[in-house]
């Protein structure tokens, strides 16, 4: 695989870029490693209770809630049947997730405010303690990505 | 019980998990070896075996971290941290700001950077170049990001070139991360006096 073939950089719109191909090229060993903990979050061979389909419907949302609907779009098309849930207007409701859905919201735009009483309400809520660590992998991940899409892009804006 | 840290300082704490870690006894085969346990090595840190309960992140989280924050060339070590340390403070994570502030102050054999941030958080005045980096750090650590142009220019113009830049933005964003792990689950708490 070509190590600069990732999602990261197609989001960013920078394969092929001149200005930072060295740069970029001098940490390809980077970009391959977050292609790799991309599919650890998104398509892990143990997912728990949060199938692959919902784990790409909350990383599209997550992109959304960050304002980046390049990236939204590039997650949406393997969301299946939670599709809907990229939508950040959509609660959750429908598929009786609101307590999931609200703590990933939280995590993802305002970590600072995050407390205990946010975790002992998924734990009562009867989210298993192994599936809060996977769901906190996922935000965590995406927030990473956000941010380094979010920066490369900058190397385009740049150069435009 | 350990008391709980409220605030940010550089002294280095222990963490208190919010949830259970894994109970190294009952730990399966796959995490045995992400933990890369052993019997001469059976020393896991209660976060470690908390990030266990996911084994294929865990996998990969520890040679990505070195490798943005260690990997040779590009922006220097300590303003790696300062990277790590502005994302931190935004996401006021208590345990990874103190992890790193520490760090810094011993890379540049120096606490005023770190002193400055403790007094006065986002708004701590440095020197230009500090400043760019500092500043740089907080508005992509933001949600959403807040840079622009703008921002890319102002730290060519403190002396950054290409491969620094991204190397800024690689140990921010990485921040975006460990920040959501740490500070999400579990609490910063005084380390307890260890005699042995």
């Amino acid at each position: 695989m070509d190590a600069l073939d990732t999602t990261t950089l197609r989001a960013a719109g920078l394969k092929g870029s001149l200005s930072a191909a060295a740069a970029l090229q001098q940490r390809a060993n980077i970009l391959h490693l977050t292609q790799k903990a991309e599919a650890a979050v998104l398509r892990p061979k143990d997912f728990g209770a949060y199938n692959h389909e919902l784990r790409h419907a909350l990383a599209g949302r997550i992109c959304n809630l960050n304002g980046d609907q390049i990236t939204a779009d590039q997650y949406s098309g393997n969301a299946g049947t939670y599709a809907d849930l990229i939508d950040p207007g959509n609660d959750g409701g429908n598929y009786d997730l609101e307590q999931l859905v609200n703590f990933i919201d939280k995590v993802a735009t305002r970590p600072s405010d995050v407390t205990e009483e946010d975790i002992k309400t998924l734990q009562k809520a009867g989210v298993q303690d192994p599936d809060i660590v996977r769901l906190s992998e996922l935000n965590s991940f995406m927030a990473y990505q956000i941010r380094l899409i979010a920066g490369l892009r900058l190397f385009k804006e740049y150069e435009s | 019980m350990s008391e709980l840290i409220k605030n940010f300082t550089r002294e280095l704490p222990d963490w208190k998990p919010r949830v259970r870690p894994v109970n190294l006894d009952e730990a399966t085969e796959a995490q045995l070896d992400a933990l890369k346990v052993t019997p001469s090595n059976t020393k896991v840190s209660d976060y470690v075996l908390t990030l266990a309960h996911d084994v294929e992140s865990l996998k990969i989280r520890s040679p990505l971290f070195n490798a943005i924050m260690y990997d040779k060339g590009g922006l220097k070590r300590s303003e790696r941290e300062l990277g790590a340390i502005g994302a931190s403070v935004l996401n006021r994570c208590i345990y990874c700001n103190a992890v790193h502030m520490n760090r810094h102050a011993q890379l540049e054999k120096d606490t005023s950077v770190t002193d400055s941030i403790l007094a006065d958080g986002e708004n701590a005045k440095l020197s230009s170049r500090d400043q760019a980096i500092f500043n740089f750090s907080l508005k992509l650590s933001s949600c959403p990001p807040k840079v622009g142009k703008e921002d890319l220019i102002g730290l060519e113009e403190a002396g950054l070139n290409i491969e620094e830049i991204l190397d800024l933005i690689l140990s921010t964003a990485l921040f975006g991360w460990a920040n959501r792990l740490m500070h999400i689950l579990g609490d910063p708490v005084k380390l307890e006096n260890n005699d042995s």
